[in-house]
Order: structure tokens, then sequence, then C-alpha cells
């Protein structure tokens, strides 16, 4: 310390205390130090962690990703043995939270959208009653949310052999949803290619629709002629190949069904909690959002001669949209960390396979949990990345 | 000659306006049959209600049973919801495995806390000063009546349970969480390159993993990062776990806030010559927390919510404490009836929550 103080070649002598009272030395000071206690902190974790290991003699490192996970997975969107290695079963996990955040995601967006526009209705009644539905979900946690659902469909629904079938074909009981599987035929290809074909052939319709109605003022029925194509294509393409795909109907053999594809009440009541809780707190973002628009903006969209239907169109929902959309993407981000929980009710999601039954028994707890944060962090980056990227683009223009 | 004069001599009587115009008929008029959909959605919400609501009351309440000893009496008796269950259990759902004798430690650090919390919640109180120390030495005062000390019998916090064990860590998760919040929210608009970095990093990681892995990390990790030989209690973990978690969440908030102050605030600080912290204390941070309060008090109950996530890492909350009746014969398959009790309880206490959120924002609120 001496020698910094002893000379300074600027001319001013350097005082111990500049390092308190001067601003700018004061902030490197305190950034130093912080810099430092951090650096000391985590040396200390790790120097403990390494000691701890030590002593307890585990073995570390990611090898036992390799090995065999020996457990089962009851639901899969992949091949999965109990032979299939760790990796393979986090894949299994993984897919399996995609599968329930993005059903999930529809489902709560659909529901939030009714309950928040009927949270503003005219009507006294169906307006208290999405008040009730609003404040009674949002105010229950949503891990009694889940077990709530799946007591009511373990308990509640019927066996198998008195399912309840609310559509040809499809059952619901106890032992979870079934529905009929297609199965794709030879040329089962043509279908999604037709369909992407119609959703090219309106993109390009649209565009030029919007050239002719810059330069002329003409307007083509761009929304019905392009819901028709779409709808169109893939049918034509089903039956121009020759109808390549086929229906695997569930049914009942024995104690259980059958064929077709089961959604099992472990999904079908984390699937539906989630989305019921989400929901509440999308309705709440819709509503603030479209009473955010002001009532000038109605009006002066009808003086210009604009028709209900595009004012809606064109001038409400645009403005509405910038305000619901940021809160809606961090529901979206909560309701795929809220997957998580799906480890209450025994569903197979990432946390209970590589964060729960792999880490139990290979006994790599700072393996495994390093490997869940991960996949939990740059699932939220990504989407935290999305969400910055269209605030920009969507974002108010000012002089 | 007389012009002829008309005069009234009585007055006319007065009309009662037209029924449709005031009171019930009016009102029914205007929010339920305004028009024709109106009336075809209020038939239908009225049909849809009538089918529900009956049958409802009926399991809940008109057939429920109340006294029972197992759930094949309840099944035996009625078709109605079983509360006997609850009521049965109603100790182990307020307390958990606490030991009875010492019931009424809990009892009053709850009512003392009732005290604590008037003057902070309340500020036009009468004696509001000598209540506020009073609140400032509670925690104190609420560890030893439940952990033990001072002539107290030491209770284990393993035995901490169902109700008790929310409201612990609620209210600890909550007080300790805020200033925590204030002080990352700050370190974030920070011009201090390493700090801002340091606390960006911080909130970022913490929001983008759930909270359940951090309790994980918590219930197997934790013990590695200390020196060998510590161990560590499950419930402190979970406390620090739960208070980092929502501290992120409380920051965000309390930073939305914080941008929201014009630059002129800062800028009539700095030409009063106020330092750093003394324009945060005085003048920035009394209007960014005022307008942060509806976010803050949703973190609140976000968290309050949260602590039932503790019964994955095997703690028993009410929903542990549930789960444990649920597995006994004798109450088997009474979920429905276990999970409705716990939810009322959250209910109650988070709408309780959001109300004085809302009566704190009106009444804060001065502008026009």
């Amino acid at each position: 310390m001496s020698a910094s103080s002893d000379v300074d070649p600027g001319g001013e002598t350097f005082r111990l205390s500049d390092l308190w009272t001067n601003e700018k030395s004061r902030s490197l000071v305190i950034q130093i130090v912080a810099l430092i206690a951090l650096l000391l902190s985590l040396a200390w974790i790790v120097n403990n962690t390494i000691q701890n290991l030590e002593n307890l003699g585990v073995e570390t490192g990611y090898g036992f990703l390799e090995h065999p996970a020996s457990y089962d997975i009851n639901q899969r969107l992949i091949e999965y043995t109990s032979r299939s290695t760790h990796a393979r079963a986090a894949l299994v996990g993984f897919l399996n939270t995609v599968l329930v955040a993005l059903t999930g995601i529809a489902f709560a967006t659909l529901l939030g959208f009714i309950a928040g526009v009927l949270r503003l209705s005219q009507n006294w009644l169906v307006a208290r009653l999405m008040t009730a539905y609003v404040e009674f979900t949002r105010n229950v946690p949503v891990l009694l949310h889940i077990l709530l659902w799946y007591g009511i469909v373990v308990h509640t629904l019927p066996h198998p052999k008195q399912a309840i079938e609310p559509i040809g074909g499809f059952f619901l009981s106890n032992r979870g949803f079934y529905v009929p599987r297609p199965e794709f035929g030879d040329f089962a290809w043509v279908i999604p290619a037709a369909l992407a074909a119609a959703v090219a052939g309106v993109w390009l319709f649209a565009r030029h629709a919007r050239r002719v109605q810059e330069r002329t003022g003409r307007i083509y029925p761009v929304f019905s002629i392009g819901l028709a194509a779409i709808v169109a294509a893939p049918v034509v393409a089903f039956y121009a190949a020759g109808s390549p795909v086929e229906l695997d109907w569930p049914a009942l053999k024995g104690f259980n069904y059958k064929g077709g594809v089961a959604l099992k009440p472990e999904f079908f009541a984390l699937w539906f909690a989630l989305s019921i809780y989400t929901a509440a707190f999308i309705a709440e973002i819709v509503r603030s959002g479209i009473l955010a628009v002001s009532h000038g903006q109605t009006e002066a969209s009808y003086s210009l001669g604009i028709k209900p239907g595009r004012t809606m169109r064109l001038v409400i929902i645009p403005q509405a949209l910038r305000v619901i959309v940021p809160p809606l993407i961090s529901q979206y981000l909560n309701l795929t960390k809220n997957s998580s929980l799906a480890i209450a009710v025994g569903y197979m999601d990432v946390t209970a396979t590589i964060g729960r039954i792999s880490l139990n028994q290979t006994g790599r707890a700072l393996e495994c949990m390093s490997i869940l944060l991960t996949i939990y962090l740059l699932i939220s980056l990504t989407i935290s990345a999305f969400m910055n990227w269209y605030n920009r683009r969507i974002r108010l223009v000012e002089r | 000659m007389a012009r002829p004069i008309h005069i009234v001599h009585d007055k006319a009587e007065t009309l009662p306006p037209p029924m449709m115009s005031v009171g019930v008929a009016r009102w029914l008029k205007d929010n339920l049959f305004s028009s024709l959909s109106n009336v075809v959605l209020t038939v239908l919400v009225l049909y849809v209600l009538w089918l529900l609501v009956p049958p409802l009351l009926d399991w809940a309440l008109f057939d429920a049973v109340w006294t029972a000893a197992s759930r094949q009496e309840c099944w035996d008796t009625s078709d109605g919801a079983c509360w006997a269950v609850v009521i049965t259990r109603f100790d182990q759902f307020v307390y958990g495995d606490y030991p009875v004798s010492e019931r009424w430690r809990p009892n009053l650090a709850f009512v003392l806390l009732f005290v604590a919390l008037a003057p902070i919640l309340f500020d036009r109180m009468p004696g509001r000063r000598t209540l506020l120390l009073f609140s400032a030495v509670y925690p104190v005062i609420a560890v030893i009546l439940l952990i033990g000390g001072l002539g107290l019998e030491e209770v284990e916090t393993a035995r901490f349970g169902g109700f008790l064990l929310t409201i612990v860590i609620g209210i600890t998760g909550i007080s300790a969480s805020l200033p925590l919040g204030i002080l990352l929210a700050l370190g974030r608009q920070s011009d201090l390159f390493i700090i801002r970095i340091l606390c960006v990093g911080f909130i970022e990681f913490i929001r983008g993993v759930p909270l359940i892995t951090l309790l994980f990390v918590a219930s197997t990790l934790l013990n590695y990062f200390m020196p060998p030989g510590t161990s560590f209690n499950l419930l402190v973990r979970v406390l620090i776990m739960v208070t980092l978690f929502s501290a992120a969440y409380i920051a965000e908030v309390i930073r939305g806030g914080l941008q929201a102050m014009p630059a002129g605030q800062y800028e009539a600080a700095k030409s009063l010559g106020l330092p750093y912290w003394k324009t945060m204390r005085l003048i920035i941070l009394p209007q960014a927390l005022k307008i942060s309060i509806p976010g803050i008090v949703n973190s609140f109950i976000a968290l309050y919510k949260d602590t039932t996530l503790v019964i994955i890492i095997g703690l028993l909350d009410p929903l542990g404490i549930g789960k444990a009746t649920l597995s006994d014969t004798t109450w088997q398959g009474l979920s429905t009836e276990v999970y409705i009790f716990v939810a009322i309880f959250f209910f109650l206490c988070c709408f309780g929550m959001s109300r004085y959120s809302a009566w704190l924002e009106r009444k804060l609120h001065t502008g026009h």
C-alpha cells in the first residue's frame, strides 16, 4: 500500500483516503472487492466439494450417462426400454416436458383468451362467473391443482369396463384417455406436402393481394380463400393418394384397452391442471391488454369509415397485442417451469428422470443437477431471446 | 273585460318512473337481458349453473358426513363429501408433528404475529412507534417460541408441519426476500460494471430454473458445498432457497419501478448534492416501491403458494399431511375432500393478501 501512495507521476499526490472519497476510485475499489469476494467464495465452495467427494469416495464424471438406466418410463414419445442409457432416459424426459408444455400452452391460451374476453362481457352473470374462476384459480397453488385433478381422474372416473365414450372410438376411464392412432401408409407423405404447398401458396397470394390493395385499393377476400385452400389441399391429397392413413381403434381387451394412443392419467391431470391454472393468469393479461387500448382508437377508426370487423383486426388487436404478448410469453415460460411438478403425480418429465431417478440410482448428484439446470436454463434463455426479438419488432416507433 | 286566467289549483300527482328504468328491473335489463344474444347467454349460463350448483351443494354440504371413524363409515352413510377425514386430522393439518403439550407456543407466536404485523400494515395505528419496536424483535421471539431455548423445551424443526410450516416458510421468505430483492434491483441498475453483471447473472439464473430444481439442489447438493462435517438443517436450507428464488422475482418487479422513474428525479437529487444511498433512500425508492406494490404483492402470493413444493423434498406441509392421510387405509380415496380443504386455506390467505394490496394501492394513489 505504501508504495502506491508514495509517488504519483501525474503531479497530485495520491492519498489512501482518496480510495473512498473520490467517486471513480471508490467505484473501482468496490468492484474489485466484490470480485475478490466472489472468487474467494467460489474457491471455498469448489475446495469443499472436492474434499467432500474425496471423503465419500464417489466417482465423478459424466460417463454414467452411457450406462443402462434400468428403470421403466411408461409415457414415451421415442423408443425406450429399461436397457437404454441414462442419456436416453433424460431425452425421453425432456420430450415429455416439451409435450406437456406445448399442449398446455395451446390449451391455456385458448381458455385464457376466452375467459379474458368474457370477463369484459356486458352480461353481468358471465363477467362475474369469469371473475370467480380467475380469483379461485389464481389463489390456489398449482401443485394443489395438479394433485386435485389427478385425484379426480384416478378416483372419480369409471373403470375401463364402464368407460365414458364421448365420441365413438374415444374412451375416458381411470386408466387414461384412449384415442385412435393414425397409421401411415406408403404415400402418406403426400398429405403434409400438400398442406405445406397450400400454406406457401396462400402466403404468396396474401402478398400479392396486399400489393394490389396498396396500388389500387381493391381488397381480395384473402382470409376465406386462404382458409378454404389450406383445408381443401390435404383432403384432396388424402383421396388422391388412395387414403394412405388408417386409424388403429382402441378396444377393450381384458382389464384395459389395447391399440390406439393412450394419454395416461398422469399426463392428463398435469396437462389439464397446468392449463386451467395458467389460463387464469392469461385471462387477466388479455383483459388488461384490451382495456389498455383507448376507446378513441375505435371511434377514430369508425369515423374513417372502417367496418367493425376490420377495426378490430387492424386497429384494436395490434395495439392490444403489444401489451399482451410480453407477459403472455412469460406465462408460457412459467407453465414450462411448473411442468417440473410432474414429479408429484409420477409423470416422467425431465426432472423426474434425470433429476430424480437417475440421480438416486447413480448417486451422481452434482452431474445430474448440472444437466437438469442447464436444460431448463436453455429453454428459458431461448424463450426470452425470442421475447426480446419480438419486443423490438413490435415496439412503438416514436419520433 | 277580465282575461281568462288558467290557474291550476291542485298539484299533479307525481308518477313513479317507468318500471323498466329503475331498481331491480332496470338492473336486470341492463346487465342480463340487454340484447338477444345477451338473453341467450344468460339463459344458457343459468341452465349450466342449475345443472352444476345443486349437486355440488348437495355433495359438499347437505349430504356431507361430518363425523365418522373411517371412509367406509362415510360411504355407508351417504354419497356426499366425507369431511370427517379433515375434522379427525385437523390438529395434524395445523401443527404437523409438533408436540401436543407445547402447542401453545405456535399459538402464541401466531397471535403475536398479528401484533407485530399490524403497525407495518396500517400506518395510522395509535402507538405505532412502540409497536414497531416490537415488530423488530418479533423474529427473535418467534424463533425462541417455536424452536425453544430460554428454558423452553427444544423442538426439532423436522417436527414442524401443516399450516404452521407453511406460515413459517411464507413469512420468513417474504420478510427476507424484500430487502434482498431491493438490493438486487439496485445492483442491476448500478453503474458499477462488475456489480451489475453479478446481479444480472444471479437474477437470470434463478428465474431460468424451476423452484423445484433449486429445492433439489438444497436437499442434495448444499451439503457438498459446505466444509466436511457440517450438517445443515433442512428447513434452513429450504428457507434460503425460497428466499433467493423470491428475491430474484421481486428484484425484477422493483427494476420495473426504478425504470419508470423520470431521469429528472435522479438529476434533482444530484443537484441537491445527495450521495447515492441518500438519493435512493429519500427520493427514488419511496416512489419506485410505491408503483411496484401490486407486483411485489403478486410475488409474495407466488412465494406463499410455492411453499407447497417442499413436500417434494420431504417436508410435511398441509399437502404432505394430506398425502400422508390419504396413504392411511382408513381414509384412502378421499383426495378430493382433503385437497379442497387445503385449497380453501390457501385461497383465504392469498385472496386476503391481494385485497390488502388493492387497498394499499388506492390509499397511496396521490395523483388525481
